[in-house]
């Protein structure tokens, strides 16, 4: 099988998989990044989102071969570095958002997509950037709480 | 077994028995099936290692030093204080999203009198000898614990408190704690510059140490962030599906689509020439639903390999015992049946209703259907195993890690002893992950196959073959006298059954259900109708279902007699007193009331907008709600606010309470608004979430939680808050637009949310 060359999290990784196969099992099975997670497998659910070149993708039906060349973020490389969060993952903590959590990683992204977008999101851009994504436990109100004041964190950061 | 019971019915025994246990708080099972010695108990704990070793919690003998003299302290098998002064507490109960992981640390902590600050939570071992229950279902984990966790921490700071008395030479009773340190007078010694000598001293007797009143809590009831949080939001792994080992291959396993069938052939030799396939295997399986039914197992290198080579699969099935379900025609026959003014039993019968109903100022009839429902967790069932050293080895997000033990050891035929189960964090329980057939299929893999193997469920498989919440259908008729006062009801409830005799799991009607015991004349019939489809507890089982028949019927009668429904229902409960079954009418109540204020009830709304108000008394949770919702022309609803009130004693941690409300009222609303398993030929007709359409965040309403904080003993919260949910909508759709809501999901009635 040829070797495909990805960038995962500002690292080069290679794998030899099928081109055909999902960008999320290359991730989980392959790179060890289990972060990402599996939930339907027909981009319904939102679980799998990652960023490709900033632009959140569902990983379970991106075949991998058509994200060479391209920057993937995921879960795992949304923090700034190992001591500094990003002020959603701050958020998500102090709202204390998750239930089951499950869903967590893929609001995440889904959610830095629309800040990097729109820093100051109306209810109706959350609505809007966040509907692709299910939470089975329906902690949405927590979400949104958390968003707007992820974006108040931004603010402060850049100011 | 009973080789004449179906597959259903076989889940149905099985199932009878753990909501038995669940109910009863009862022991965990395998206590009777293991039998291990202290090297062995120190080995399954896990903490042999360093020379440590830690007491038996139950037994005043034991002692809580390692023979090799340990730095360490270790009074039981729930915490650890090293000497640095770090608190190590070990959480028993599986985490499944209810907050267990968190809550059971702070009761420990709060009768240590430790700085939450100082704790760090690990997930214990699986070993129900030392740890008792450790499962999560009924909402029992808190009140089934309580006194255990409390008593360990309190054993542990007894402990401390007699090593720091006796360094200091002074009487014990000179001696109080806090922030993880003894105090006599200003002078303080840390929990941690202690441990060493605690763990000389003999374990106290639990049955003697003193608890905390709740006045003197510190830490409990206050706003506490999940312990776990930083590694959900940095996407650590945690969960069963995240388990990685070396030389880990993936598994899928394919069962007949309709609950029964039997592998005839399968093309197996085909499958195994597939690209990354490692093997394929029929295994037979022992026909339990709830265990290891008949199927293909493929095994490949990647999860993706298995995925694939899943759609190559070819089986012939034999049907011929497999269930022939249809929806379509059960609701047919039900509402044949439902013109029946009495089932085939009698449940319970109070008064005489007949006369009653034909005494009454005003009677009014409804037929209430509901769907069957799946659990549908956002992890699909998953477990590793690996067949190793003479054991089996699993990780395993289940919701019933005691119970795995007996159940994995009588699937896979092998002694108890030999099974090792790791609890991972469970990402959506439910009631789906009691049932544990998944690890079951992942050992019998592993008996196959050399080398660690994740099993992994796609949600196509997830939504064919869970243990559904039944639908179920009531035949109403109810009556007010002149004064608009409840006077007569009867209810013909029509479930289904799978062994002839027994009601459905989660398809019960007990003679004490409210409001049984709050009218003058009542009575209660059924008729079960075959079933053969598997099901099984699902978020407040039963009364996620009959709460919202009773409590619209409830309305559609304080409707027809023009009364404000706050005062009809306050005056159902009637006069302060606790009921057969746990229902308390004072503190239904007091609930009741309290909605009512916070919600603003009786004000005036828009038009188009109204307002429901429901009540539902259940998992020992009191619990009533206000809804508020508008409806346009299109019946297009919009929930705007859910007020929620419920009294469950003290609160553990107000905001994982606050948060399992807020979850329950949008798992309500959901579920009342368009989800529905429909089977036809014995196939479910949903496969994913485009047919099974879980409310996404536009949808959310405003959730405001209130408690009411009693010295009753502390009850759970992960289901009591579901069961007020779609009647309150459901009475607030009526007061908005005047239509009566009889069928659910609301979609079968026009309406969709807006």
């Amino acid at each position: 099988m040829p070797t495909l060359s990805l960038r995962v999290n500002g690292k080069d990784q290679a794998t030899d998989v099928d081109p055909n196969t999902p960008l999320l099992w290359v991730l989980r099975d392959s790179l060890g990044l289990v972060g990402t997670k599996f939930g339907c497998g027909m981009s319904l659910c939102g679980a799998c989102t990652v960023l490709a070149d900033g632009e959140p993708i569902r990983a379970c039906s991106t075949p991998v071969s058509t994200m060479a060349g391209k920057n993937i973020t995921t879960i795992e490389g949304l923090a700034t570095s190992p001591t500094q969060l990003h002020p959603l993952q701050e958020a998500w903590i102090e709202h204390d958002v998750p239930q089951c959590g499950y869903c967590q990683a893929g609001q995440l992204m889904s959610a830095s997509a629309l800040l990097a977008r729109t820093p100051q999101p109306t209810d109706a851009d959350i609505d809007t950037a966040m509907a692709g994504n299910l939470c089975r436990c329906g902690t949405y109100q927590r979400i949104r709480a958390a968003i707007h004041s992820a974006a108040g964190k931004l603010a402060k950061r850049k100011a | 077994m009973n080789a004449h019971l179906s597959p259903a019915a076989l889940a149905d025994e099985t199932l009878r028995e753990l909501m038995r246990e669940v109910e009863l708080g009862g022991p965990a099972l395998p206590v009777r099936a293991v039998k291990i010695d202290r090297r062995h108990f120190l080995k399954l704990t896990g903490m042999a290692g360093g020379g440590l070793t830690l007491g038996f919690f139950v037994g005043s003998d034991a002692r809580a030093a390692g023979e090799k003299g340990a730095a360490d302290f270790s009074p039981n098998a729930f915490l650890r204080i090293s000497s640095k002064g770090s608190i190590l507490i070990y959480n028993k109960g599986p985490e499944i999203g209810q907050g267990i992981k968190t809550a059971f640390p702070l009761i420990i902590a709060e009768e240590l009198d430790a700085l939450w600050t100082d704790v760090v939570v690990e997930q214990a071992p699986v070993n129900p000898v030392v740890y008792g229950r450790q499962s999560a279902g009924g909402s029992r984990s808190i009140p089934d614990s309580w006194d255990q966790l409390r008593k360990a921490g309190a054993v542990a700071r007894s402990m401390l408190l007699s090593a720091a008395a006796a360094s200091w030479k002074v009487p014990v009773e000179e001696c109080s704690t806090r922030d993880s340190a003894v105090w006599h007078g200003k002078r303080k010694l840390t929990y941690g510059a202690l441990a060493a000598k605690a763990a000389a001293l003999p374990v106290p007797d639990a049955a003697k140490v003193k608890l905390k009143e709740r006045s003197e809590y510190r830490l409990l009831g206050k706003w506490y962030t999940g312990v776990d949080n930083r590694k959900v939001v940095t996407g650590a792994p945690l969960f069963g599906i995240d388990q990685q080992l070396p030389g880990l291959k993936f598994a899928v396993y394919e069962k007949c689509p309709a609950t029964g069938g039997k592998v005839r052939t399968a093309n197996l030799d085909e499958l195994k020439k597939l690209p990354g396939v490692r093997d394929a295997f029929v295994v037979e399986g022992n026909g339990k639903p709830t265990e290891l039914m008949p199927g293909v197992a493929i095994v490949a290198d990647s999860t993706w390999a298995a995925f694939e080579a899943r759609k190559q699969l070819r089986v012939e099935w034999d049907e011929s015992a497999a269930s022939k379900d249809s929806w379509s025609a059960l609701t047919k026959r039900a509402a044949e049946l439902s013109k029946q003014a009495a089932g085939d039993t009698t449940t319970v019968s109070v008064g005489t209703v007949a006369d009653a109903l034909k005494g009454a100022a005003k009677t009014v009839e409804g037929f209430y259907t509901y769907p069957f429902v799946s659990h549908a967790p956002l992890e699909p069932q998953n477990c590793t195993a690996w067949n190793h050293d003479g054991i089996i080895e699993f990780w395993s997000p289940t919701q019933t890690a005691d119970r795995a033990l007996t159940t994995l050891a009588g699937a896979l035929g092998m002694p108890v002893e030999k099974i090792k189960i790791n609890q991972t964090r469970v990402g959506g329980g439910f009631g789906r992950r009691l049932m544990n057939d998944y690890a079951c299929e992942a050992g019998a893999i592993a008996q196959r196959f050399a080398g660690p193997v994740k099993l992994m469920w796609t949600r196509e498989q997830d939504m064919a073959h869970d243990f559904y919440r039944p639908g179920g259908f009531h035949s109403l008729t109810g009556g007010v006298d002149a004064t608009g006062k409840l006077v007569a009801w009867r209810n013909h409830f029509i479930s289904f059954t799978t062994d002839g005799k027994n009601p459905v799991s989660g398809g019960n009607m007990p003679g004490e259900e409210f409001p049984a015991q709050n009218v003058p004349n009542y009575l209660l019939s059924q008729t079960l109708l075959p079933l053969a489809t598997p099901c099984g507890p699902w978020r407040a089982p039963r009364s996620c279902s009959v709460a919202w028949v009773i409590q619209s019927f409830l309305h559609e009668l304080s409707a027809a007699a023009h009364r404000d429904h706050r005062d009809f229902l306050l005056e159902v409960m009637g006069e302060p007193r606790l009921l057969p079954g746990g229902l308390n009418t004072a503190r239904a109540a007091d609930v009741i009331k309290l909605v009512s204020e916070k919600a603003g009830w009786g004000r005036k709304l828009p038009a188009g907008h109204g307002m429901g108000l429901a009540f539902h008394f259940s998992h020992a949770g009191h619990f009533a709600e206000v809804a508020e919702v508008s409806v346009d022309a299109d019946k297009r609803i919009k929930l705007h606010r859910m007020v929620v009130v419920g009294d469950i004693g003290p609160i553990v941690n107000m905001s994982g309470a606050n948060n399992q409300c807020e979850g329950g009222v949008l798992d309500g609303f959901s579920t009342m608004l368009g989800l529905e398993i429909t089977m036809e030929n014995g196939r479910v007709e949903q496969s994913n979430f485009h047919q099974y359409p879980i409310l996404r965040i536009a949808d959310q309403p405003k959730v405001e939680v209130h408690f009411i904080q009693s010295d009753n003993p502390p009850t759970g919260v992960g289901e009591p808050a579901l069961p007020p949910v779609a009647p309150a909508i459901c009475n607030a759709i009526y007061a908005a637009i005047g239509h009566r809501v009889r069928t659910l999901p609301l979609t079968k009635e026009g309406f969709s949310a807006g």
